[in-house]
């Protein structure tokens, strides 16, 4: 099999950030500070990936905003070639800010919405007065004509809000609109009772944003993410494992995918230690899962092998306890039982309590 | 919104949409918000004159005779290629 080069590569610079969204895609075991690989060593990352074929760069984090040197972390990523996207709270931009970033080629922001209102949107980010001054900063990227993206995470407790999330994103001059249902992995999962819509929701939510596209084409584009507990079929996970895209952490340990720690026999290696294109071409992480030859049946027999890839292998792990299994969310895997038992639990344990936010192990909420 | 363009409608690729040489697959590739589209002969065609100024029929009189093929096929595929872009909010129009 002939290994085709990255197309997207996501750079979590660090896993600080003021909100503690309860369903941050971050792991459960976060990061601190000290362990950041430092300006030099981002900007020596983004040529390596460059060379290897990288073309689009995604600046996140946690909220990358939260290092002082993100300017000079945009301005390598730029002078390397890279489309470079900033995926953001918007927390910690400041017009200045953007100005700087502005002048060294930031290409594209995607800023995260977490509802709709001061209420929800704090409430669900954890972070009071956070929607005061995210509406600010999507002011002045406005202002500027910055492209911009709106990225909304959606659950059980904001799908209702999604008519006004259009609005809000047309309004803000967005060109394009995500609507990222939650998936179920890491941080969600603690919270999967409070976060996983209903049936219904998910319906109308459909209908919505099909009748959205349609009334909107040519002023706002579409990108949704369905809740795939829900699905027929699986998410064709990263486009197929280690073929498009890869993710660098604070650390510079380098994943598959942004949840690919929590297959625990898996070793991953590191930008300190290995060469970038080493670890893409050769990495025993990404060959685990690399193409279609791994796959079980039903998979290895099915029309959609090509399509899906078997779904996702986090949640392969999560739900069936074996990552080289079909995704259990397909109907055609002979665990999708475990998907419809969390869906009728979900029924019975649906709560409107509290969040367990996203915290540094050891601190409590 | 309709989004085929009128014979006098300029295109444009609007800020944050680029295309520049893949220089490790080699070819051309149309950058875009977290997109990346790998351009064939045509697509690098047309987008090389879309630059703001030309207008959609300019565009297509000047293929059909750089190609020396048919103007109304090459209408068509223009404005199917166009039309695709500016659905994704790549691609913007001065009238």
């Amino acid at each position: 099999m002939t290994i085709p080069p990255p197309i997207a590569m996501l750079a979590e610079l660090t896993h600080r950030c003021p909100l503690s969204c309860p369903y941050c895609s971050n792991p459960v075991q976060l990061q601190g500070k000290a362990a950041e690989l430092d300006t030099a060593t981002w900007a020596d990352v983004f040529r390596q990936a460059a060379d290897l074929g990288v073309l689009q760069l995604h600046i996140s984090g946690g909220e990358p905003a939260s290092r002082p040197d993100l300017v000079d972390l945009t301005a390598a990523a730029h002078d390397a070639g890279l489309y470079t996207n900033l995926i953001t709270s918007g927390i910690g931009l400041t017009p200045k800010r953007l100005d700087a970033l502005e002048s060294v080629g930031l290409d594209h922001i995607q800023l995260s919405m977490q509802g709709t209102t001061a209420g929800l949107a704090d409430w669900v980010g954890g972070y009071k007065g956070g929607f005061t001054r995210k509406m600010a900063i999507a002011q002045e990227i406005k202002a500027r004509g910055i492209p911009l993206t709106l990225n909304a995470v959606m659950h059980r407790h904001n799908l209702d809000d999604l008519d006004a999330t259009i609005d809000l994103a047309v309004e803000l001059g967005a060109r394009r609109l995500e609507v990222a249902c939650v998936q179920f992995h890491g941080w969600a999962v603690r919270n999967r009772d409070m976060l996983l819509p209903t049936f219904e929701q998910t319906e109308a939510t459909k209908r919505t944003v099909a009748a959205a596209t349609k009334r909107l084409r040519g002023i706002l584009a579409f990108d949704f993410v369905p809740p795939d507990y829900y699905s027929d079929y699986p998410k064709a996970c990263m486009g197929g494992w280690g073929s498009a895209g890869l993710n660098v952490t604070p650390d510079g340990t380098v994943l598959p995918c942004h949840a690919a720690e929590s297959i625990p026999h898996l070793t991953f290696q590191s930008v300190r230690d290995v060469p970038l294109a080493d670890i893409w071409f050769k990495g025993d992480a990404f060959n685990a899962y690399r193409g279609t030859d791994w796959l079980p049946e039903p998979c290895q027999s099915c029309e959609r092998r090509d399509i899906d890839f078997g779904g996702c292998r986090c949640q392969a792990m999560m739900l069936a306890g074996d990552a080289s299994v079909t995704d259990p969310v397909c109907t055609r895997s002979p665990d999708h039982g475990l998907v419809l038992k969390v869906l009728e639990d979900a029924g019975v344990a649906r709560k409107d309590g509290e969040f367990t936010y996203r915290a540094y192990a050891g601190k409590q909420g | 919104m309709i989004l085929e363009l009128a014979p006098t409608d300029r295109p444009f690729l609007p800020r944050g949409v680029r295309v520049q040489p893949d220089r490790v697959r080699g070819g051309m590739v149309l950058l875009a918000p977290e997109k990346a589209i790998r351009l064939d002969a045509i697509g690098e065609a047309i987008l090389a004159r879309v630059t703001g100024q030309a207008s959609f029929d300019e565009i297509v009189d000047d293929l059909a005779q750089t190609y020396n093929a048919p103007r109304d096929q090459i209408g068509t595929d223009v404005q199917r290629f166009l039309v695709g872009l500016r659905a994704r909010m790549y691609l913007g129009v001065n009238p």
